[in-house]
């Protein structure tokens, strides 16, 4: 079955194509773009299911490449051959088949799909959880005007995502990682009559053409270090290419560069500091792409390219720093801008990108298997509570800011107890799925070998952890507990942050924003709204056309038979309602799947010190494609990689001898092979069968926290591991409870506290100013930039251009009075010479008499006679008149 | 060309042969052969000096009858030589004279056309083509 996975990508793609290049023309009803749509994912889904299941039992841990047995194959882009102009020295070193590889490379770039450890879980994963999202938004976008469109470009998207996943090659990656930020792209601007909805598209767009621009230069340097963009080509090579340590005698050389060219792009991507900022603003697209996109799966694209080069990233111990704390910087900054938004979606924004922070700060430690964990974790619970917020928004009427919520539980009993799984998920109580993959990181930021300073990242991290256990709680406490608020404030789809800010600083009354919603507008009922009664209001304040009226407009638009228009009736006296089934189905599943989803990488303390379940277990699973720096070689366990490995071993024993010059061999006091056998790639293996088991980078190891925790608990690896579960799950208990002080039991306190920390609050409200200081720096710096350019083109340039126009024209001008002149002047005198000599002549046979045509043709008649027969004529003349004169005489 | 007046100057030889009594009989169509040269004439002379496009008209009524009458001795000259194709000339006259009446009756149709439309019917004042 896997050789199908071709199917995979192009299913939704000819879904896509039907519904964007026919939706329209055709006017396909709704029901039929839902079923075009989730039809083609749900196939997809089942395909990939099934190849996963067959790859998994027949072929796994070898990657299986669609051109290797010629199930799909094409020569996308046939290079012929490069010159390799980098590493030359790195290829000398690592020798082997690299250094062989170093003449007559030929870079054929083929278009085939790789399927293994890696690339069917992010399948899974897009597929799985996409399904979900195309059933929700089904229920969410129903009425919408650009239904078909909607489908059609989350198509696209699916499409892009999977080849992004699924090539086989930087290449295809590539093409896959420009697709979804276009789709991205498309998909914020949704909304495209409002202008932030256009402006946060433009941003998101380019802020990852910044990122896009490093990972361009990556490849460019893969191909000139490597010569190939295939992955197994690739990844064959720099398996033996010499180690870059800090301590080394490189520490930043060719795979340094390779490596931070690819993490540009994937901050761009995964939304990391310092390019982070497009990510809550593409919340103005429409909710269910941020679940599926914006959390779920685009923003997962950095991950998942950070490990599939892990073996890259490995050999820079700089550049796992930087990863690493690029992963917990960023945990943190975003966490706390999290705790003081009142947009829910804009607080899931920023949640997003701090679990992203997490996942980047477990690739960092060297755990990438742990960072894809919670990938897949945080595609379940985050995509749950986005889809959760979307049903909050529609039953809100198109509502976003919390504090116009509160007291939901009572009316959507379901979308409550599913986003309750999704909170216990990510503030990471067991045994929910956040718990086991957020748990590992911190045990693996706290016991890390590949940087020094594993500690301090642990206490960011676990700081971060805590702010996320609290503004989660408070997000629910705001939306599902409490007061009914809706039914005091007014509602009116608002809660654009521009107008939060201004209402919160009392400068404002709740309906004098100045810019529209930031929120999606879905189509509503009149019988959906809710909220004070509205029309007295909006008559009295006179609020601005369009601002509060955006959504009725829609509406109206949707429904202009309707006598009971959404913008003439008055909001208020009714109730939020539960969602439709086709709206809450997904979010049970995806509850399902928060809830037990982390079990397939539970921790090894809880089952018996290793990581049970064989390749079912995630860690097993994607154990082949991480780089073991220990050995040089890809996984661990596998026994066909360790009969290569001692194949191998002549081949490589330079190498090896290379890397360990520095490194002394120290045995690795951390997690032995009994405890943690088959831990990610970050440990290396030690033990009997191992002797050579080393410090990924060798050296001395600096304070590590684990180990300490160890020693003092008695050398036992176990209890180490005990302690950190118990730590990560109290700090999880201890941002709950304040979360529960602070809004539930104490509602009070969070004014009081604002005014007590008043600068950190208004930082954290405003976001550091980020965006505000990236525009006084780049942006308008750009526009000075681009005015001074455009100054001196206009000027310069054009200057240029029309001089040399100005002097073309009048050297045309003197050319003209020549040729004007003396040319047609000479013409001109002959035809008037011409003229006057015959005309005259000419005039006077043209008469106009007939007559006088008819004599000319009579006398033409009797010349053209007389000179054929003018003798014959003559002679009989003659004797015709001698014979009269015979008659006479 | 020549087919077209070979039988021509194969008569006016044979006419001059017999005036030369060379002993075979045949019929004598000079006289009718003149009359048509005459008739001709007189209807060439009439399109060239008249300026009524009618009488024009019958000029050319009478080029055309000209030729009838050449075709009709001509005929009648081949019937008594004994030749195959004598009757060829008499259905030639008919022709002319069913094209005739056609062009007379279209030619009078733009004449009267022409006469509403300039009030005249001479053709030195429809001078249309002068330069």
């Amino acid at each position: 079955m896997h050789r199908y996975i071709w199917l995979v990508p192009l299913l939704p793609l000819l879904g896509a194509a039907v519904n964007g290049l026919l939706g329209r023309r055709f006017r396909f009803p709704e029901r039929v773009v839902g079923a075009i749509g989730v039809g083609s994912v749900a196939l997809a889904f089942l395909i990939s299911l099934a190849a996963v299941i067959s790859y998994g039992s027949q072929v796994w841990p070898r990657p299986y490449v669609t051109s290797e047995d010629g199930a799909f194959s094409y020569t996308w882009i046939p290079g012929g051959a490069v010159e390799l102009t980098q590493g030359e020295a790195e290829r000398a070193q690592a020798g082997g088949a690299a250094a062989a590889h170093g003449q007559g490379a030929v870079l054929d770039v083929e278009w085939s799909y790789q399927l293994d450890a890696l690339s069917s879980i992010f399948m899974l994963i897009i597929t799985g959880v996409g399904l979900c999202i195309f059933v929700f938004a089904t229920g969410y976008m129903h009425g919408d005007r650009g239904f078909y469109r909607f489908f059609a470009y989350l198509g696209l998207f699916m499409f892009s995502m999977l080849v992004l996943v699924m090539g086989s090659n930087f290449m295809m990656m590539f093409v896959g990682w420009e697709g979804v930020g276009l789709c991205s792209y498309l998909l914020i601007g949704y909304y495209f009559d409002r202008k932030e909805a256009g402006d946060a598209s433009r941003k998101a767009f380019i802020t990852n053409r910044i990122g896009d621009f490093g990972f361009a230069l990556a490849v460019f340097a893969v191909i000139a270090t490597f010569g190939t963009t295939q992955y197994t080509a690739v990844f064959e090579q720099a398996r033996s290419f010499p180690v870059e340590t800090v301590m080394g005698p490189v520490t930043w050389g060719i795979m340094s560069w390779i490596a931070l060219g690819l993490f540009v792009g994937a901050c761009g991507k995964s939304a990391q500091i310092p390019l982070y900022v497009w990510l809550p603003d593409a919340m103005a697209g429409p909710t269910p792409v941020s679940a599926l996109i914006h959390a779920a799966t685009m923003v997962t694209a950095g991950l998942y390219m950070v490990t599939r080069c892990n073996v890259i990233f490995q050999h820079s111990q700089a550049m796992m720093t930087v990863v690493a704390v690029v992963g917990a910087l960023t945990a943190l900054f975003a966490a706390t801008i999290g705790i003081t938004q009142n947009d829910i979606k804009k607080v899931l924004a920023y949640s997003t990108v701090s679990q992203l922070g997490f996942m980047f700060l477990a690739c960092g430690v060297g755990a990438f298997v742990i960072g894809i964990f919670h990938v897949m974790t945080h595609a379940f619970f985050k995509a749950l509570m986005f889809l959760g917020a979307g049903s909050v928004i529609h039953a809100m009427h198109h509502e976003q800011d919390m504090r116009r919520m509160g007291g939901l539980k009572k009316y959507m009993p379901k979308t409550y107890w599913t986003f309750f799984a999704g909170w216990l998920a990510i503030c990471g109580i067991i045994p929910f799925s956040g718990f086991w993959s957020k748990d590992e990181i911190l045990w693996n930021a706290a016991s890390t070998e590949y940087v020094s300073g594993g500690w301090l990242l642990w206490g960011i991290a676990t700081v971060a952890a805590t702010c996320t256990a609290f503004y989660m709680t408070r997000l629910m406490a705001l939306t599902f507990w409490g007061k009914e608020r809706f039914l005091e404030v007014r509602a009116g789809g608002q809660a654009d942050e521009a107008h939060a800010q201004a209402y919160a600083d009392g400068e404002a009354t709740p309906h004098t924003a100045v810019t529209p919603s930031v929120g999606d507008r879905p189509h509503h009922g009149p019988e959906e709204s809710v909220g004070a009664a509205h029309a007295l209001e909006s008559a009295a304040v006179g609020e601005p056309e369009g601002v509060d009226a955006h959504g009725h407009d829609i509406h109206d638009r949707h429904d202009p038979g309707d006598p009971a228009g959404h913008g003439h009736h008055p909001h208020g006296s009714v109730l939020p309602h539960e969602s439709p089934r086709s709206m809450w189905m997904p979010l049970a599943a995806l509850a399902v799947l928060a809830t037990v989803g982390g079990f397939v990488g539970i921790s090894p303390a809880f089952a018996g010190g290793a990581h049970v379940g064989g390749r079912l277990n995630i860690v097993n699973w994607l154990d082949p494609i991480i780089w073991n720096p220990a050995t040089g070689q890809f996984g661990k366990h596998s026994p066909a990689q360790t009969s290569a490995l001692a194949a191998h071993d002549k081949q490589t024993a330079g190498h090896e001898a290379v890397k360990q010059e520095g490194s002394h061999a120290a045995p690795l006091p951390t997690r032995t092979d009994d405890e943690h056998g088959t831990a990610g790639a970050g440990h290396a293996p030690a033990g009997g069968e191992h002797a050579a088991a080393a410090l990924p980078y060798g050296g001395e190891t600096r304070f590590n926290l684990a180990h300490s925790v160890q020693h003092v608990l008695g050398d036992s690896h176990t209890a180490a591991e005990w302690f950190f579960i118990v730590v990560s799950l109290l700090v999880a208990g201890f941002g709950i409870w304040l979360g529960f002080l602070f809004y539930v039991w104490r509602p009070h306190l969070p004014g009081v506290w604002a005014q007590r920390l008043g600068p950190l609050y208004r930082a954290s409200f405003n976001k550091y100013r980020v965006d505000e200081l990236y525009g006084a720096v780049f942006t308008r710096r750009t526009m000075d930039a681009a005015r001074a350019v455009y100054a001196a083109d206009s000027k310069v340039i054009d200057g240029a251009v029309n001089g040399a126009a100005w002097l073309t024209r009048q050297l045309s001008r003197f050319t003209g009075a020549t040729d004007r002149l003396v040319v047609d002047g000479a013409v001109n005198g002959v035809a008037g010479f011409v003229k006057l000599l015959m005309s005259p002549l000419l005039r006077a046979a043209q008469t106009g008499l007939t007559a006088n045509y008819a004599l000319v043709m009579i006398l033409g008649l009797v010349a053209g006679v007389g000179i054929f027969f003018g003798p014959e004529i003559w002679a009989i003349l003659r004797s015709a008149i001698g014979d009269m004169f015979a008659f006479a005489l | 060309m020549n087919s077209l007046f070979t039988p021509a100057l194969m008569l006016l030889q044979g006419s001059m042969l017999d005036n030369m009594s060379e002993g075979i009989q045949r019929p004598d169509i000079s006289k009718f052969l003149i009359i048509a040269a005459l008739l001709f004439a007189v209807g060439v002379a009439g399109v060239l000096t008249r300026r009524n496009i009618i009488v024009i008209f019958m000029s050319i009524e009478l080029i055309l009858n000209a030729a009838n009458l050449n075709f009709i001795a001509f005929s009648r000259y081949l019937q008594e030589t004994g030749h195959a194709n004598a009757v060829a000339g008499q259905v030639f006259t008919v022709f002319i004279i069913v094209v005739a009446a056609a062009e007379a009756a279209i030619g009078l149709g733009l004449v009267i056309a022409l006469y509403r439309n300039r009030e005249t019917i001479f053709v030195d004042k429809i001078d249309l083509l002068k330069w």
